[in-house]
């Protein structure tokens, strides 16, 4: 602190008194709009802060950790079987996709790669977790914009990929089934048949989405132009996922990146992005995913290889000291685990990229000007999951 | 009314317990009808099954619950406004029932203009819900007090415009007589369906009903309860018995409009005079027919509810200014024109 004496101090008061006065006259007055902690549009317990001017947002400022569970600091204690029932929590909706980058970052620590069979089916699993999670998105972008029906209809469908999940894994939410050097299990009997039954099924809901909302006025009439992110802001703020493909980088982990650590080399796939940036976009890109998404379950389920699911590794897993960082290209964007260990049964240290706290970092840029009706839609179309924002 | 000798307090209180039947019964059948089971049905669920035979007595379960419920007061409410909104609202809802004609001559409340009636009266639940906004001494109640306010003055406006073209080819402004004026109309001469406006007035009609989805609040005209952004607007502070009264409400005003725009476009009770069913006969009937297309009409406007996404405040005010309003005002000049050559 620097010394003031009275004299500037009062000075200061007559100031800013003066200024409050000419506020006073000029402008009316604001109102501060407190959306959260528990508001219905924010999926968890985000908090936004928005500063209003009749419908107007001057100035909106998000407020996280009001669900901070502290799994980089819990992990620190657990051994590396545990922490993927942690991280399963990470982002719920599509639980499988948190562990495969925990694993395959523990892997490369200790040298293993899973065989093919076991790597095939982390791919199956991963992208069918990439459709329970973005299906229901399609469903829940309806609701936030007013259409109750299609969340419904994502809900019904979801089941679906839900249960296939289940009958691998044996959980819904919370499958817990990637070990280190391979899975768990073995795919049950019958199950890549029915898998692909449900394949069709959900490439008929993407039609129906379609029809629903990209083919609605009204959807178009409130998402078009709503919340534009250009390429150039997405990238400084570090959005990623689809996020960022809406702005028009074509950007996908599984093209760029993790060559030979999952099954992507092996299938074919589109990566879709628009030009546009703008709410549309980002579900527009979304629905593409989820049907490209359904298209490489097809040809995994397709071309299994048969094989051992699991590699050679030591009963008591001791990851050798170093440092690996591996990230994927989860439902909600970049997905990373950096794991420094010091040759414990514990990790030294995990620093989680979560996709969801960057891509909600953009929150306060995005909000400026627009209508209170279009914080709901730009946060919706934004889609992010709490838990993948505080861990 | 009926042939009985009745002094006046003796038919006023009939004719109060008649119109609260009406209103209580219709909401009762139509919330069941349609936002349990329509709409269950709509989105792939079942809807209440417990409650009595396929949930029928759901309601009554509702309600019970929300009798029971803690009547809170938000601590800086303006608690006598913050009471009596709901009250001014179903208040509205009721006085445009007893207008609502269901057979010849049967009709809660006589008037000569009782269209006029009826649209005027319809307009005073803004009054209840800019009151239920303001008294919350909540923000999301005052924004959606307010978006209500803005909005349902707004589509008054294409709303009585729609139903200009009807009062100029019937000639009246009295339900009854509209009704009477349908059903012994003819199709150049041919009178086996009587002449129900909608054939005539069919833009009349359509801007009517999307006027009346605006009126009631419903998507996707529904940013002042928007549930996904404003939780419920102003009902957001009403518990127990005051949300029930503002649930009531809610549908009733559903149905009361419904009634109107079947009475102005459908025909209302009447049934075409060429069938020659008697008078008598229509006693019972009328109200039946009505009743019908009352029911079917709201129907229309839930499934377009849980059909369709919602406006922003802006685009609704833009729809109503530069398409609704100039749509009807050619309708009616189209309609005097015709008039005058036929």
């Amino acid at each position: 602190m620097t010394a003031v004496t009275d004299r500037q101090k009062l000075a200061y008061i007559a100031q800013q008194a003066a200024d409050a006065r000419v506020n006073v006259e000029l402008e009316t007055e604001g109102m501060t709009l407190n959306l959260g902690p528990q508001h219905p549009a924010t999926h968890g317990t985000l908090r936004i802060v928005a500063r209003l001017d009749g419908e107007q947002v001057i100035s909106a400022d998000p407020i996280m950790g009001y669900m901070h569970r502290g799994y980089e600091k819990l992990s620190e204690v657990r051994n590396y079987a545990q922490i993927t029932t942690l991280v399963n929590r990470i982002d719920w909706l599509g639980s499988f996709a948190n562990e495969v980058p925990f694993i395959l970052a523990a892997e490369r620590l200790m040298g293993v790669e899973a065989p093919p069979r076991a790597k095939w089916i982390r791919t199956i699993l991963f992208e069918m977790a990439r459709i329970a999670n973005i299906g229901l998105f399609l469903g829940e972008m309806g609701l936030q914009v007013g259409a109750v029906s299609p969340t419904f209809y994502a809900f019904r469908d979801r089941e679906f990929v839900l249960n296939q999940i289940e009958a691998v894994t044996g959980g819904r939410f919370h499958p817990n089934f990637d070990r280190i050097g391979g899975l768990k299990d073995d795919l049950p009997k019958g199950w890549i048949a029915d898998t692909k039954a449900v394949m069709v099924r959900m490439a008929e809901f993407c039609d129906l989405m379609e029809d629903l909302l990209l083919g609605s006025e009204i959807f178009e009439a409130r998402c078009r132009g709503i919340g534009v992110i250009p390429p150039d802001v997405a990238l400084q703020y570090g959005l990623s996922g689809a996020n960022l493909r809406a702005s028009g980088i074509d950007w996908d982990l599984r093209r760029d990146a993790n060559h030979g650590l999952l099954a992507y080399d092996d299938v074919e796939f589109k990566v879709y992005t628009h030009p546009d940036g703008d709410s549309f976009a980002r579900f527009w890109v979304r629905l593409q995913e989820v049907r490209e998404a359904i298209k490489i379950v097809e040809q995994l389920c397709d071309g299994l290889p048969s094989g051992s699911i699991q590699a050679k590794v030591p009963r008591i897993i001791k990851v050798p000291a170093g440092e690996a960082f591996v990230s994927t290209e989860n439902p909600l964007g970049e997905m990373g685990y950096y794991i420094v260990s010091k040759g414990d049964l514990n990790p030294f240290r995990v620093k989680i990229r979560s996709a969801s706290f960057n891509n909600v970092s953009i929150v306060p840029w995005l909000l400026r000007g627009v209508y209170v009706p279009d914080i709901i839609t730009i946060l919706g179309s934004l889609y992010f999951i709490l838990g993948d924002i505080d861990r | 009314m009926i042939g009985l000798q009745l002094a006046y307090w003796q038919e006023t209180i009939l004719r109060i317990v008649i119109g609260l039947a009406a209103l209580l019964g219709l909401t009762g059948a139509v919330v069941y009808l349609y936002l349990f089971k329509f709409v269950s049905f709509m989105q792939s669920r079942l809807g209440p099954m417990e409650a009595g035979p396929y949930g029928s007595l759901q309601l009554l379960a509702e309600v019970g619950k929300w009798l029971q419920k803690e009547d809170v007061f938000t601590e800086r409410a303006d608690r006598f406004v913050f009471a009596a909104s709901p009250f001014v609202v179903i208040l509205s809802t009721f006085m445009l029932f007893v207008v609502v004609p269901g057979g010849p001559g049967d009709e809660v409340a006589h008037m000569s203009n009782s269209l006029l009636y009826a649209l005027a009266i319809s307009a005073i639940s803004v009054l209840g819900i800019l009151m239920a906004g303001w008294s919350s001494a909540n923000k999301y109640a005052l924004l959606g007090g307010l978006r209500a306010a803005g909005q349902l003055v707004a589509y008054e406006l294409p709303m009585i415009l729609a139903v200009v073209g009807v009062v100029i080819q019937a000639g009246t402004l009295n339900l009854q007589e509209i009704v009477a004026a349908q059903s012994s109309g003819g199709i150049f001469g041919w009178g086996g369906i009587g002449n129900p406006y909608i054939l005539t007035q069919f833009v009349g009609f359509i801007v009517f009903l999307i006027a009346m989805q605006a009126e009631l609040t419903q998507t996707p005209f529904d940013m002042p309860v928007a549930e996904s952004e404003l939780v419920a607007g102003y009902m957001v502070e009403y518990t127990g018995i005051r949300f029930l009264v503002y649930f009531i409400a809610e549908f009733a005003t559903a149905v009361g409009f419904s009634a109107i725009a079947a009475t102005l476009f459908l025909g209302g009770w009447g049934l075409p005079e060429s069938w020659g069913i008697g008078r008598g006969a229509m006693h019972v009937i009328g109200p039946l027919v009505v009743i019908v297309k009352a029911v079917l009409l709201t129907g229309v406007v839930f499934w377009v509810r849980f059909t369709f996404p919602r406006f922003r405040e802006d685009q609704l005010q833009r729809l109503a200014w530069k398409f609704l309003i100039p749509i009807s005002l050619a309708n009616i000049v189209v309609t005097a024109v015709l008039k005058v050559v036929f």
